[in-house]
């Protein structure tokens, strides 16, 4: 485990190699727009298609900057109890019952709004931390537009109006990580406060490079192999195209079996990892099997 | 640059590239400019890639609007570096030395350049292109034309993406050429070419918008979807709101407990005044029905990309596309972000034209029926896109009253003008009565539409 740097990254080369070195392979522009993150303090919307490294990105600047990953899954429905905070009610009335009784649990307790009593939800939890955190907010656009309009205070002042008790204001600067699968547009006034990332598919380099990181043992020719393969099923038309997640399944997968070659037989046999929908599963095998099988027969 | 300049140096560049980019349709608020000059200041200037990285990661904020950035990002600072040059008298050297090429010497140029696209070596690719251009202005006149220029050099280098197997082994042009580094060079030879233009006539041409297909995605949806999405984001709040006060309030209210407990302090911690969680407005559940048939044509692309809007916006929503038949799409658009590919799908796999593909309303009125009869009722709203031309058939207007009793709001958008509705085969007169018409073909008639959702004059009318 490397030792967590001591301050934030001083350029974009340093924050890169760092990466590298907690496990994660950031393309070009990922590592610089992550250096301007923790320069410039601002929220990150990171956007691509799923299974592209999006959490795992923030994962992995959480490991390389040492601090802690606070991480709000979004859904429908997510609200500021869920998301914010909430009072501990249960706490609250046992308290008010303590006093009424007469017996007094704790007589210097007068206010039953006080830290005492707060749940702290994710966001909170980020704000309120004595050490700087990592924020990931996944999957923003799960979410309702109200609650898109509630985070805009939290991100743009890092700070959170709670009525009792005044402002919660950040004593650290957080570092926001917003993911999306773009399945909704986002509202302008979020990304006006963003910085912005697209991640695609990696180039196929890249992509071989992450899959020889996370499948060290895997020869040299078979991984070129299977990432060529992926690169070709992901040119399909398919419901579900295989992300790196399952590149790398794949490589493990191959490496179970003692591989030595993909041809069209072990691609049949193996390709569920990749391909996981009932049609695309035809459509595959049809297109890519076939590519396979031919240069084997010429060898 | 000219001292009479009101604004000097990057920071007006800046500003220029930020306008050029409004122009171009982004829309830049003052705090992205502020932001761009803020990451400028921490990051090195002179590599080309982090430069253009950083501004775009700052002013654009969609796919979308990272490729419109891309492109004027390189228009842009080509034409600032060329005017700036030009201003200056500064010109290329000749080349003189290339003067005539063996076929020897044009064979290891090819080579040469095909070994550094296989490589991705940007430096070496842009050197060959000059030396190419050059190569070829020898031998052939070049057509004027860049585009047919670029065209003809690339041909007569042999590159190409397929594969090349009569070409002996070793050559890098054997195995095929990636792609994205074809494309590439030849957008370098393009620019090598245009600076050759440019120096040729000593001015710059005029800078003209981005043409539409420049523009479009790869997987291009029409320029106005963004526009829709907008309307119909608008729509979608007015139809949450609109429907609450025909509701009754506070039938189902649930206690918030935190707001309740907060209220007893008063009374001692005993619960006195219930407080209730306020309502949420509920989200509106909406059938969409779409014609895709020839008649409307010209309005099906529209029509899809309000659907396709409609299906960012709502949740609770389904669509079906009908021309003689009625097929239900919402699966397509629910795991197809892609606006082309949705229509590709559409057009290929719902399988609505039967033997004519001519537009039978009353079928699918009663198809349409049997399909959700039991899942209608008054929360939900019928959207119905189509110009109600039944050729000849018979229009079935009493089943499309059942569906606008069952429903609790029916809107109908005719993509004709209001002339020439019940001309011909139109029968919208005997729906309008079931439900309210509006003539819909371009985003700002659907805007008006989104409108009179609120407007007295409907509510009453219902």
């Amino acid at each position: 485990m490397p030792a967590p740097p001591s301050s934030a990254p001083a350029s974009v080369a340093e924050l890169a190699e760092g990466l590298r070195k907690v496990g994660y392979l950031p393309g070009e522009s990922t590592a610089l727009v992550s250096f301007l993150a923790t320069k410039l303090g601002k929220p990150v919307l990171v956007e691509g298609p799923a299974g592209v490294g999006k959490t795992e990105l923030a994962k992995a600047l959480a490991r390389y900057l040492g601090r802690e990953l606070v991480r709000l899954q979004c859904y429908e429905g997510l609200d500021e109890a869920k998301a914010l905070y909430e009072w501990n009610y249960r706490k609250q009335l046992l308290r008010i019952q303590a006093e009424a009784s007469g017996t007094g649990w704790d007589a210097v307790q007068e206010d039953i709004f006080g830290e005492e009593f707060l749940l702290a939800r994710p966001l909170m939890t980020a704000i309120a931390s004595e050490q700087a955190v990592v924020l990931l907010i996944d999957e923003i656009d799960k979410t309702d537009q109200e609650f898109e309009a509630m985070l805009l205070e939290v991100l743009s002042d890092f700070q959170i109006s709670i009525p009792e008790l005044g402002r919660v204001e950040s004593r650290t600067h957080p570092l926001v990580l917003l993911t999306s699968n773009n399945s909704r547009e986002l509202t302008e006034a979020l990304k006006r406060r963003c910085l912005y990332l697209w991640l695609d598919y990696p180039a196929l380099e890249h992509e071989l490079e992450i899959v020889r990181l996370h499948a060290p043992e895997l020869s040299e020719t078979v991984a070129r192999r299977l990432v060529e393969v992926v690169g070709m099923v992901r040119e399909l038309d398919l419901k579900k195209p295989p992300s790196i997640a399952e590149s790398i399944d794949w490589a493990r997968a191959l490496l179970l079996l003692g591989v030595q070659e993909i041809d069209a037989e072990v691609f049949t046999e193996t390709m569920s990892v990749i391909v996981k929908h009932r049609t695309d599963m035809d459509v595959v095998s049809e297109r890519v099997g076939l590519k396979l099988s031919s240069p084997a027969d010429v060898a | 640059m000219s001292p009479e300049d009101p604004l000097e140096g990057l920071p007006a560049r800046i500003l220029e590239l930020g306008e050029e980019l409004r122009r171009e349709g982004v829309a830049l608020g003052t705090s992205e400019m502020l932001d761009a000059f803020e990451v400028l200041r921490e990051i090195s200037w002179t590599s080309q890639e982090d430069f253009r990285e950083a501004l775009a990661a700052t002013l654009a904020k969609s796919q979308e609007d990272r490729r419109i950035f891309e492109l004027v990002f390189e228009r842009f600072f080509f034409r600032a570096v060329e005017l700036a040059a030009s201003r200056q008298g500064v010109r290329e050297a000749d080349h003189a030395e290339l003067a005539d090429l063996s076929a020897e010497e044009l064979e290891a140029l090819r080579e040469q350049i095909a070994a550094a696209l296989r490589d991705g070596a940007e430096g070496a690719m842009r050197d060959l292109a000059r030396m190419a251009i050059a190569a070829f202005a020898r031998r052939q006149e070049g057509s004027g034309v860049i585009g047919v220029d670029v065209q003809r050099i690339r041909r007569a280098l042999g590159l190409r993406a397929e594969p090349q197997p009569d070409l002996p082994a070793g050559d890098p042009r054997r195995e095929g050429l990636p792609r994205d580094a074809l494309r590439r060079f030849e957008a370098l030879l393009r620019r090598e070419l245009e600076r050759a233009q440019i120096e040729r006539t000593g001015n710059l041409p005029a800078a003209r918008p981005l043409g539409e297909l420049d523009r479009a995605l790869p997987s291009g949806p029409l320029a106005d979807l963004a526009a829709v999405h907008r309307v119909v984001a608008q729509l979608r709040r007015r139809l949450a709101t609109q429907g609450l006060q025909a509701r009754g309030h506070r039938r189902h209210a649930h206690v918030d407990v935190r707001r309740t407990m907060r209220a007893s302090l008063q009374t001692g911690g005993v619960p006195v005044v219930l407080k209730f969680r306020p309502r949420r407005p509920r989200r509106p559940e909406i059938y969409v029905l779409c014609d895709v048939s020839t008649s409307v044509t010209s309005a099906s692309v529209f029509f899809l990309s309000v659907l396709h809007a409609l299906h960012d916006t709502f949740r609770k929503m389904r669509s079906f596309v009908f021309i003689e038949r009625i097929s239900e799409v919402t699966d397509i658009f629910e795991h197809e972000r892609n606006f082309k590919t949705v229509s590709e799908r559409i057009s290929n796999d719902a399988g609505v034209a039967d033997i004519s593909g001519y537009t039978d309303y009353g079928r699918v009125w009663s198809e349409f029926l049997v399909q959700v009869e039991d899942d209608l009722h008054p929360r939900a709203t019928v959207i119905v896109l189509g110009d109600a031309r039944t050729n000849g058939r018979d229009p079935r207007a009493d089943a499309f009253a059942q569906i606008a009793a069952r429903a609790g709001r029916t809107f109908w958008l005719n993509p004709e003008p209001r002339l020439y509705w019940n001309y011909g085969d139109s029968v919208i007169a005997s729906y309008e009565q079931y439900c309210t018409a509006f003539e819909c073909w371009t985003t700002a008639q659907l805007e008006d539409f989104v409108r009179a959702l609120t407007h007295p004059a409907v509510t009453a009318a219902r």
